[in-house]
């Protein structure tokens, strides 16, 4: 618990550090795609003194001044299935934006979708020994959470405070500097297993890169296609990946419920690849270009041509109408958002105040989904594109971006977690070191 | 792998009447292609190798060309062979000298002064010292030197004006108006039209001598000269050995004084020496040694 906590603060520390360059890369690990966007830091929130969010949402902070995206190499499901293929295409998209922005970077904050991550709810209460709640009490709130038995192989790769209550008043986003007698906390911690993590840092460093953060994709996406209001009242965001389909709900702007399903656009194609007997590559153009959910009677009248490249005079020319693609995809889709459902039934997401549903991501894209949606998940459906960022290119405006928008705006602000306090000063050494320390401050 | 500004990367070609290609080259960069595109945009490294090492090269190339003693002396010489070329080209030639404002005796000095042969490029003039030399000597009181186009050197000259001789023991020297030496004078006779200074430090009052002279007009036919006394007064000297002895201040008004008791009573004509001025508000008459035994008979004549 010590080392992950020193490493989430190294790479805090490394956050700092690339603030202080001004410049940082978002890195989306994706399982149909690699994207990459170089931030640059010197827009005028960065040197506003005062607390609280600015203007745009804290997003005039910074600028995307470089992006590119490249076809994902050895990822399946949202995990690094071969290392060197995937480090070939992160340099690729590292590149690509390095080349767009003209300047280097040095640290990057990733995500990744799979890892099949885990929510935990926790909580913890102490009495206060001072009269108002210091960041230390904080501190010493956190950790007096009883930690669950997360598993072997699980790594903690969020840990974030998402209620204060003091004595009797609960709701508290921010008890400091408020009076009270007992002072306790629910965070909300998502475990992830260790070594795709590791995968991934591994990955990173072998590209010359530093990591200055990693966050679970479906937080990220939630945190960009979710509006205010939506995070404020609670909700939930479906990101729709190539290989995973990522789930978060948030509430009060925290999430509090994490969880991804195995299974994204990637599965729709390779039914088709299977379904028409034709190769990937074609198989994911017939997707894009003719996929749907709903067929009509003009879809039986609609032929496609699909090919096959099999130099078979006879397979290439073959045809299929709409209707027959529809009637392929559509089970596949049927079954990701039953899939989703059961999900968010397990986290009682029927239990929330509003239960916005949002889906974005690549997969997200198939016409008529919107329709087919509601039918599985329920009524307050809506296909949901990410935040515009300052400088962003158009390309990378869609719904396939909405976990890189979103890391855009975690490596801007990011909440604070577990490891953003200090451990609490228990051991008798320490406290009288502080004090020392205290005791020059004060006297000097 | 393109920058997404440039549009989609990488699509598929799956079109049925493609022709089937061969496997596609994976666009992912090399390990070092990387590595380099990293160090080529570290500011560093970027400026070392667009200035610090075209710089370097050229210094280098430099140096070691300048180390060989030949090279240099091959360099030098073609740049005096240029210079030279230029400097003789006709436009920058002079070809004669011209005097202007100089009396003859004095130009044929500023010639032999400066002693160039015609033709010269104007280069090879140095004016400022040839107009040093030429305002060095006593006579001339300004010098300008200049080439005028058409290849002329013309030198235009003040010359100063003699206005008294001054006597020291040694020779006759013509100054002007301000005690500069303008000449040495062989015979007094030569400039009998200027009055004669004398005694040390008369160079330094000539205009006062000057208004003397001109005031002493009624005199003029009998005037030697002027003396200057200890440096600080003028003594008027006459024919026949007769001095007015003028004071310090406003020498003048004195000499007007004596003027107008010589109009008034023949005073110069009468046997007496020395005029002393030097206090206005007493003159006092020094006589011959017969005038003072002729007044003192005179004077016990009338007693008794």
């Amino acid at each position: 618990m010590t080392e992950l906590y020193q490493q989430q603060r190294a790479m805090r520390a490394m956050r700092r550090a690339a603030m202080q360059r001004g410049v940082i890369a978002i890195l989306d690990i994706g399982t149909s795609k690699i994207g990459c966007l170089v931030l640059r830091f010197d827009g005028p929130e960065q040197f506003r003194d005062a607390d609280g969010v600015g203007s745009l949402a804290g997003q005039s902070a910074f600028r995307v001044i470089g992006a590119a995206t490249t076809r994902s190499r050895g990822v399946r499901f949202g995990e690094i299935d071969a290392m060197q293929e995937t480090e070939r295409a992160i340099r690729t998209a590292v590149q690509g934006a390095q080349k767009m922005a003209n300047t280097r970077v040095d640290h990057v904050v990733a995500t990744f979708s799979g890892a099949s991550p885990r929510s935990y709810g926790l909580a913890g209460s102490i009495e206060l020994s001072g009269a108002a709640v210091s960041e230390d009490d904080i501190a010493r709130v956190l950790a007096a959470c009883e930690m669950p038995p997360i598993g072997e192989g699980r790594e903690v790769l969020h840990a974030q405070p998402v209620n204060f209550a003091l004595d009797h008043r609960s709701g508290l986003s921010d008890p400091r500097g408020q009076i009270g007698n007992r002072l306790s906390v629910d965070m909300h911690v998502l475990t992830v297993d260790s070594n795709v993590v590791r995968n991934v840092v591994y990955c990173i460093k072998r590209c010359d890169l530093e990591v200055a953060g990693i966050a679970s994709s479906a937080y990220a996406a939630g945190i960009s296609a979710l509006v205010e209001d939506e995070q404020e009242l609670g909700a939930a965001c479906i990101d729709m990946g190539g290989g995973a389909t990522g789930l978060s709900i948030f509430i009060k702007k925290h999430m509090i419920y994490a969880d991804s399903v195995r299974l994204g656009g990637d599965h729709v194609t390779s039914d088709i690849s299977k379904g028409l007997q034709v190769p990937w590559a074609i198989a994911e153009r017939i997707k894009t270009f003719y996929g749907g959910v709903y067929a009509t009677g003009m879809d039986d009248r609609e032929r496609i041509e699909i090919g096959g490249q099999s130099g078979d005079w006879e397979k290439d020319r073959r045809t299929v109408s709409r209707s027959e693609l529809i009637g392929i995809m559509r089970p596949r889709v049927e079954e990701i958002l039953e899939e989703v459902r059961d999900r968010l039934d397990a986290a009682g997401f029927d239990h929330l105040p509003s239960q916005q549903i949002v889906l974005t991501g690549g997969a997200s894209q198939i016409p008529g989904l919107d329709g087919l949606a509601p039918k599985i998940l329920g009524q307050q459906v809506r296909i949901g594109r990410p935040l515009r960022v300052q400088g962003l290119p158009q390309a990378t405006t869609g719904a396939a971006f909405a976990s890189g928008v979103g890391l855009c705006l975690f490596a801007a602000h990011p909440q604070d977690e577990w490891w953003d306090f200090d451990i609490p000063a228990t051991s008798y050494p320490a406290r009288s070191l502080r004090w020392a320390m205290k005791w020059f401050k004060d006297n000097w | 792998m393109q920058p997404l500004s440039l549009g989609p990367a990488s699509a598929p070609t799956p079109h049925p009447e493609a022709p089937a290609r061969g496997p596609r080259r994976d666009p992912a960069p090399s390990r070092l292609t990387y590595r380099v595109h990293r160090m080529w945009l570290t500011p560093l490294y970027r400026a070392l190798l667009r200035v610090g090492l075209p710089t370097f090269v050229i210094l280098t190339a430099a140096g070691w060309f300048l180390s060989d003693p030949a090279n240099r002396l091959a360099i030098s010489d073609k740049v005096a062979e240029i210079r030279r070329s230029v400097e003789t080209r006709p436009e920058f030639m002079v070809k004669l000298m011209a005097v202007d404002g100089a009396s003859p005796v004095v130009d044929a000095a500023i010639r032999a002064l400066l002693p160039v042969e015609f033709p010269v490029s104007s280069f090879d003039l140095d004016l400022p010292a040839m107009q040093a030399k030429v305002a060095a000597l006593d006579v001339i009181a300004a010098v300008d030197i200049v080439i005028r186009p058409g290849g002329v050197m013309a030198v235009r000259v003040t010359e100063r004006q003699p206005v008294a001789v001054w006597r020291t023991r040694e020779a006759l020297e013509l100054i002007d108006a301000t005690g500069h030496r303008v000449a040495s004078l062989a015979d007094r006779a030569a400039r009998s039209d200027l009055p004669v200074v004398a005694g040390r430090g008369a160079d330094q009052s000539v205009p006062e001598a000057l208004a003397l002279i001109r005031a002493a007009t009624p005199l003029a036919d009998r005037i030697r000269g002027l003396v200057r006394v200890s440096e600080r007064r003028w003594d008027m000297v006459l024919d026949h050995g007769q001095r007015i002895l003028l004071p310090e201040a406003d020498p003048v008004a004195a000499l007007e004084q004596v003027l107008a008791l010589d109009q008034a009573q023949d005073l110069m004509s009468r046997n007496v020496t020395h005029v002393d001025m030097r206090n206005p508000l007493r003159p006092t008459l020094r006589l011959a040694p017969p005038a003072v035994a002729e007044l003192r008979r005179i004077r016990s004549l009338s007693l008794e």
